[in-house]
């Protein structure tokens, strides 16, 4: 194969174990401290599996891609202007519910997702059983249970992940359908947007927020956000988009 | 049955269960904030320790604790359930 760098984003809610499946796949150790705020930009690694390399980007935990803190902004900023080629969304076994909030909130920006269940382990100790496969229908894009900690499920997240940056997945990502009203002010907006923005970023989600009067977005797409990484040419796009 | 009986998250004292009917805040962002975090209509919320000084309170909801403010949990009406 070709030396190709695949980026991996990790991406959840917190305490979910994105740093422990991070430092599993880097074989890093990390700080897996465990306080508010601990990832707090996003840490980097890399890892090998059947010869590719991938670059493991760990992203801050968040319930919520709707920048109420810095920790949101980062996250979201990256899936929008790094565009990762896959992004994994850890989410915890024992508290579903809660976490597909953000997974759904993720598949409204990007198509190449796994969702990685977490802490299988202890869902099994609480008698939680997870249909993955139904999740997965649902959803429209795979589903990979896993246990970090007990290095459990590691390689199947990685064959998906393999599949999935080299296009061997099509994915068909849950669409959320909002109030008619809501839904006709996107089909307004969904032209223009398009102009302005080309296909660079997920039209409908920008829509969505342009009617969500979402300013800090519009701030992050009127200035080059914070180089995260690659400072050379991730930025390339921002040109194109001075005119919103 | 329940209508008479509707109050506010922030009355609840600690040890309280809590079943949310509605979320009714003025600022857009705040609201999208406390769905975001699992206050979410029907949804059921433990009254967790108090601080100190009265605020901020701790919520269990969705299997997470979260603290918040008076002026946040002034927002959440629903009414005080029992579970015998």
């Amino acid at each position: 194969m070709t030396d190709m760098t695949y980026t991996i984003a990790l991406m959840g809610n917190p305490n979910t174990g994105k740093s422990t499946l991070f430092n599993v796949l880097t074989g890093l150790r990390q700080h897996t401290g465990n306080w508010p705020g601990k990832t707090v930009t996003h840490a980097e690694g890399e890892c090998r599996h059947r010869g590719t390399l991938y670059r493991i980007v760990d992203l801050p935990g968040t319930y919520s891609l709707y920048s109420n803190s810095a920790d949101e902004e980062v996250a979201r900023d990256f899936l929008l202007f790094q565009r990762p080629d896959v992004t994994v969304v850890v989410v915890d076994a024992t508290a579903l519910e809660r976490n597909l909030n953000l997974a759904l909130q993720v598949l409204e920006m990007t198509n190449r997702v796994i969702v990685a269940i977490n802490l299988m382990d202890e869902a099994k100790k609480k008698g939680i059983h997870i249909n993955t496969k139904k999740l997965a229908a649902k959803l429209g894009v795979p589903v990979v249970p896993i246990s970090a900690r007990n290095r459990e499920g590691i390689d199947a997240l990685l064959d998906t992940v393999d599949a999935m940056a080299h296009g061997r997945i099509n994915t068909n990502p849950l669409s959320i359908r909002y109030s008619p009203e809501i839904e006709r002010g996107i089909a307004k907006l969904l032209p223009f947007v398009k102009e302005v923005m080309g296909d660079t970023y997920p039209a409908r989600w920008i829509a969505l927020r342009l009617l969500d009067g979402d300013t800090s977005l519009l701030q992050a797409l009127k200035q080059p956000p914070q180089p995260l990484i690659k400072e050379g040419n991730a930025y390339a796009c921002c040109g194109s988009i001075k005119s919103i | 049955m329940a209508q008479g009986k509707r109050c506010r998250l922030s009355d609840m004292k600690p040890g309280d269960q809590f079943l949310i009917e509605k979320v009714d805040v003025p600022d857009p962002m705040l609201k999208r904030r406390l769905l975001d975090l699992g206050f979410v209509p029907g949804g059921e919320v433990e009254v967790g320790q108090r601080s100190p000084l009265g605020d901020p309170t701790a919520y269990r909801i969705c299997g997470t604790t979260i603290a918040l403010r008076k002026e946040e949990s002034d927002y959440i009406y629903g009414e005080k359930i029992h579970h015998d």
